[in-house]
């Protein structure tokens, strides 16, 4: 089962990507364990500057703005 | 939109329009560029012919705010996303990354002024203020460097920039654009001088420093950095129109409505040297964007309102915002947010003092 993380401080763009990224994988029907950090140390040791960020299998790979349904698509 | 590209046989008129940022980047915008000039030339006309179909006195204070607001309010939108377009593409070759690392390193003066220039450039929302700070300290950009960036993002943008052009005039808006640049720069420099990072939040003084500054090397095409655009213009426009619309008919109310002689004798030049030093006092708790508060501003000046005290207004609206002093809390100790607050809030007393003096 693959490991999402969404970091982001609470703003209205973090809460779209942790949506966005549900509503795919329940589209596709894959089992994901989706979790939100809010916890700005811990954001910051991912070393990611712009939020949202999306952290995938301790992985980050996206960062800055809500991710484009594709991109959800392609890492799940 | 891809999809439309995959079933090419099966393409019907509205699926080849759709799939043309992709596939035609360059086409797309030259025929909407064309399009959009075509509509913004012609508002005006159209605005008055509606007016003048309904059945009210054509001569007085409503039509006049009525004429005013259908035509102001689609002018500043149209112009708004335009640049927007434009600017989320440009952004998206300024990414908070990049930036960082062409300033880490970088000493204070040019760093000061690089910072703030770039502030301009680099896409920047209030909530990725704490991430970005810590980012910008941690690859080693001096403390007073990295406040020019954080002074500069947020107040001098295309937003701003664009409605003041749009509402105001192109002479305002360049006044802006320097005086904005020229408080980042030197609010940045003050800051840097004073070496306040013992009064960084303990946690973020023993972060360590990374030195392998990444700098992301995926190159995007044409196509790519248009569908950036639009984003852009989803987010940014999406959630400023509001704020637009709002601020236009207050602007529309103000000119019908507000007397003359009040306003000057409030905001005049000469009104008391308190006026400065209030309307900044206002602006703090008072948390909009530009968006909102351009076309009230607008609405100030035509009633006779000193150019100093309404920019001082605006400023301290955009810049000292209550809310993001919240936010910063979380890296910064109570003096640091004290002092930066303080040295930008006297540096726009500046601005708005000597304006009013000069002019």
């Amino acid at each position: 089962m693959k490991n999402v993380k969404v970091l982001g401080t609470g703003c209205a763009n973090c809460k779209t990507t942790v949506d966005l990224i549900r509503k795919v994988a329940e589209e596709k029907g894959v089992n994901i364990e989706l979790e939100k950090i809010e916890d700005i140390q811990e954001i910051i040791k991912y070393g990611v500057m712009s939020t949202p960020g999306v952290v995938l299998d301790g992985k980050v790979v996206h960062a800055g703005g809500v991710p484009s349904r594709n991109s959800i698509s392609q890492w799940l | 939109m891809s999809n439309a590209v995959s079933h090419q046989q099966h393409t019907t008129a509205i699926e080849r329009i759709m799939a043309m940022p992709a596939r035609h980047p360059i086409i797309f915008l030259f025929m909407a560029a064309l399009l959009w000039l075509l509509v913004y030339t012609n508002l005006s006309d159209f605005s008055a012919m509606i007016v003048s179909g309904l059945p009210l006195d054509q001569e007085g204070h409503l039509a006049d705010t009525l004429r005013f607001l259908i035509f102001e309010a689609p002018k500043v939108l149209m112009l708004l996303t335009a640049v927007v377009m434009v600017m989320g593409m440009i952004n998206s070759w300024f990414t908070p990354e990049r930036t960082r690392a062409m300033l880490a390193g970088k000493h204070e003066g040019v760093g000061n002024v690089m910072a703030a220039s770039l502030g301009i450039l680099t896409p920047f929302c209030s909530c990725s203020a704490v991430p970005l700070f810590i980012g910008f300290v941690q690859a080693g950009v001096p403390l007073g460097v990295t406040f020019s960036f954080l002074i500069a993002a947020p107040m001098v943008n295309e937003v701003a920039l664009t409605l003041l052009f749009a509402l105001v005039g192109w002479k305002v808006a360049l006044l802006y654009l320097g005086l904005g640049l020229s408080i980042a720069i030197s609010a940045g420099w003050v800051i840097g001088r004073l070496h306040m990072e013992a009064y960084l939040e303990d946690w973020v003084r023993d972060l360590e420093t990374t030195t392998n500054v990444d700098v992301d090397a995926v190159s995007m095409t044409m196509s790519e950095r248009l569908q950036s655009g639009f984003q852009s213009v989803k987010d940014i426009v999406g959630r400023v129109w509001i704020y637009v619309v709002v601020g236009v008919a207050i602007g529309a109310g103000i000119h019908a409505y507000v007397p003359e002689d009040l306003m000057a004798g409030l905001m005049g030049k000469d009104a008391s040297w308190w006026s400065v030093p209030t309307a900044i006092l206002m602006g703090v708790p008072m948390y909009s964007n530009a968006a909102g508060i351009i076309p009230i501003v607008e609405a100030l000046l035509d009633k006779g309102a000193a150019l100093g005290t309404v920019l001082a207004f605006m400023m301290s609206v955009i810049a000292l915002s209550f809310p993001e002093m919240v936010i910063l809390r979380k890296v910064l100790k109570l003096r640091l947010i004290a002092v930066f607050a303080g040295i930008v809030a006297s540096g726009i007393l500046l601005v708005g003092i000597v304006f009013n003096l000069i002019l």
